[in-house]
């Protein structure tokens, strides 16, 4: 255990990601108060906090669907304004959705081919006709597909209407869905949500191979304490849009302000 | 499952009214047919402008009331320009004027009011509706202009071998409709097959997914209302031709409305079905229920044309409000 988390801490990149100061607000209420952090390549990073702790919102931030009111996000180096889902999915953030936003008249392979859609550049008139680039290029798109249906181990489901797959399998094709994008940093909201035991294993085990594997930054969000600590390689600990904590796992579960938040101690 | 009677009598009502003209003998087999056969090809445009319809409500949820206004306006366009140039050019130039507004509409009324309530949003369309309405006639004029396709428009005596008295089809309506069922066709697989096409369902299944894995909302919306732009076209010019260029055009068209009710909103297949199986039912109904009404209650005359497709939508809100392959929405309370 210690040796693979060395060989992890290894791989470890510069700072790609860095939260400065952000504060957001929904007319009175404050979700988010002058959070700082910063996320590193290849590691796997969670935010973690009780219900309500701004979790969501901070994972919205990043994402583009909400603008802070204060402080800045820097990606690369470079500062991010007012970017939308669609510039940050450009930009090379993916992401998932804690109550599933998957396309569910749709089979499971045409879901992931729709995460190749930013890399797909043939003209319209080309698709229609089903010729030259355009047909290539939906073969080449279509292998790299089927590789991430084979690391997610659905091949069985290929053909299936996302809608009537089962929970765990669709959370497995959000997760393939957002793999097909081949993004630099993914966004993970609460992917454990709603599992059962052997689900969450299967889970775990499938963040760790694509942070492996691909090399992929992963920021998660969870509620369930356990599981962040087994698979994190250092965690935000939120609570009332604060940050009360944030280190590795070790740190994080010996920090008396995250026990007390943990256990419901009183403000 | 249980409350499926509705529909069944419905259905069960629908289909004795389709047979009975052809059991009680009220109509020689010939005839039969060719009101069968001119239910059809209307019924295909039908298909064609509710596709539109269909296409726009399903990525972008917006309930667009200037589809018909968009068919008269390009109909006029092609019309007027077609005086000056040869008709195939002026259909050309129609396309890229129905494309350019596509993108004016997408900027200028769609961007503004995202994340609007739906009804700021018919309220808009239907400001564009107006809108097309009186700029198509400022730019080229309200009189009835005409198409010629230049395909023969008497009609022709066929299969007078197996039915008495034959059958009389115009060739130019059959090759209407066979343009308007290729474009249906054209545009189904165009959906389920190419990489925008993906892009398109998955916009209409969710948009914020969409999103965040880089669909661009604002291409689709471009992309769905120029094809509606251009279907709206075809159907103008095949109506124009049939019907002359007028202002009716745009009540026509407007029959698309009915017919996404009967189909489903959200279904491109119940677009295709819903039209004709109202091309079917108001014809049938003008030709052998009509003269029945105006024997029984002594009326004046027939006109159920106008009216059927309205009030056969009516009983379908009732019995099946998300129409025939549209989805049940469930609300959580």
């Amino acid at each position: 255990m210690a040796g693979e988390s060395n060989t992890r801490a290894g791989r470890i990149g510069d700072v790609i990601l860095a939260v400065e100061g952000v504060s957001l607000a929904f007319g009175g209420v404050k979700a988010l108060n002058a959070i700082s952090f910063d996320v590193r390549e290849h590691e796997v990073r969670a935010i973690i906090g009780p219900n309500g702790a701004g979790k969501s919102s901070m994972l919205n931030v990043i994402n583009g669907v909400y603008h802070p009111q204060e402080g800045t996000i820097r990606y690369l180096g470079r500062e991010y304004h007012d970017m939308d889902p669609h510039q940050v999915a450009v930009s090379g953030i993916a992401r998932t959705f804690q109550n599933l936003a998957l396309f569910k008249g749709m089979s499971v392979l045409d879901n992931i081919m729709s995460g190749r859609n930013l890399k797909m550049h043939s003209n319209i008139l080309l698709q229609a006709l089903r010729i030259g680039p355009a047909l290539r290029e939906e073969i080449e798109h279509r292998e790299v597909v089927e590789g991430i249906i084979d690391f997610l181990e659905i091949q069985a489901y290929r053909k299936s209407q996302v809608g009537q797959l089962p929970y765990g399998l669709q959370k497995r094709v959000d997760l393939a869905r957002a793999l097909a994008m081949e993004p630099r940093i993914l966004l993970l909201d609460e992917p454990m949500a709603g599992m059962n035991l052997e689900e969450k294993q299967d889970m775990c085990r499938f963040i760790l191979d694509a942070n492996d594997h691909f090399g992929t930054t992963i920021v998660l969000i969870e509620h369930d304490m356990s599981v962040v600590m087994d698979i994190s390689d250092r965690v935000v600990v939120l609570d009332y849009g604060r940050k009360i904590g944030d280190g590795t796992p070790d740190e994080v579960r010996a920090n008396q302000a995250v026990i007390d938040a943990y256990l419901g101690v009183t403000h | 499952m249980k409350k499926n009677w509705p529909v069944l009598l419905l259905g069960a009502v629908l289909l004795i009214g389709l047979v009975l003209p052809l059991v009680t003998g009220a109509a020689p087999g010939g005839f039969y047919v060719e009101v069968l056969l001119g239910g059809l090809m209307s019924g295909v445009l039908y298909s064609l402008v509710a596709i539109g319809f269909a296409l726009i409500f399903k990525a972008s949820g917006v309930f667009n009331f200037a589809q018909g206004s968009m068919v008269l306006f390009a109909a006029l366009a092609v019309a007027r320009m077609a005086e000056a140039m040869p008709l195939w050019l002026a259909i050309v130039l129609g396309t890229v004027i129905m494309i350019a507004l596509a993108w004016v509409i997408e900027r200028l009324v769609l961007r503004p009011l995202v994340n609007q309530e739906g009804v700021a949003l018919l309220m808009a369309t239907l400001g564009v509706t107006y809108f097309l309405d009186g700029f198509g006639q400022t730019l080229w004029g309200s009189d009835i202009y005409k198409i010629d396709l230049g395909i023969a428009k008497e009609p022709v005596m066929v299969l007078d071998k197996v039915f008495k008295g034959g059958i009389l089809v115009n060739k130019e309506d059959f090759v209407a409709a066979f343009v308007a069922a290729l474009l249906v066709a054209g545009l189904v697989l165009f959906f389920q097959k190419t990489a925008t096409g993906r892009a398109l369902r998955a916009v209409a299944d969710d948009h914020q997914a969409a999103q965040s894995i880089g669909i661009p909302l604002n291409r689709i919306w471009m992309i769905v209302w120029s094809v509606a732009g251009f279907v709206a076209l075809v159907a103008g010019v095949i109506w124009g031709s049939q019907l002359g260029v007028q202002f009716s055009l745009s009540q026509v068209a407007l029959k698309a409305l009915p017919v996404v009710i009967l189909g489903g909103f959200t279904s491109i297949a119940g677009a295709i079905f819903g039209g004709l199986i109202i091309g079917v039912g108001e014809k049938m109904a003008e030709v052998f229920l009509g003269p029945v009404l105006v024997k029984a209650f002594d009326l004046a005359g027939g006109g159920l044309e106008n009216w059927f497709a309205y009030v056969l939508a009516l009983l379908f809100l009732l019995v099946r409000p998300e129409g025939l392959f549209g989805e049940r929405n469930i609300d959580r309370v």
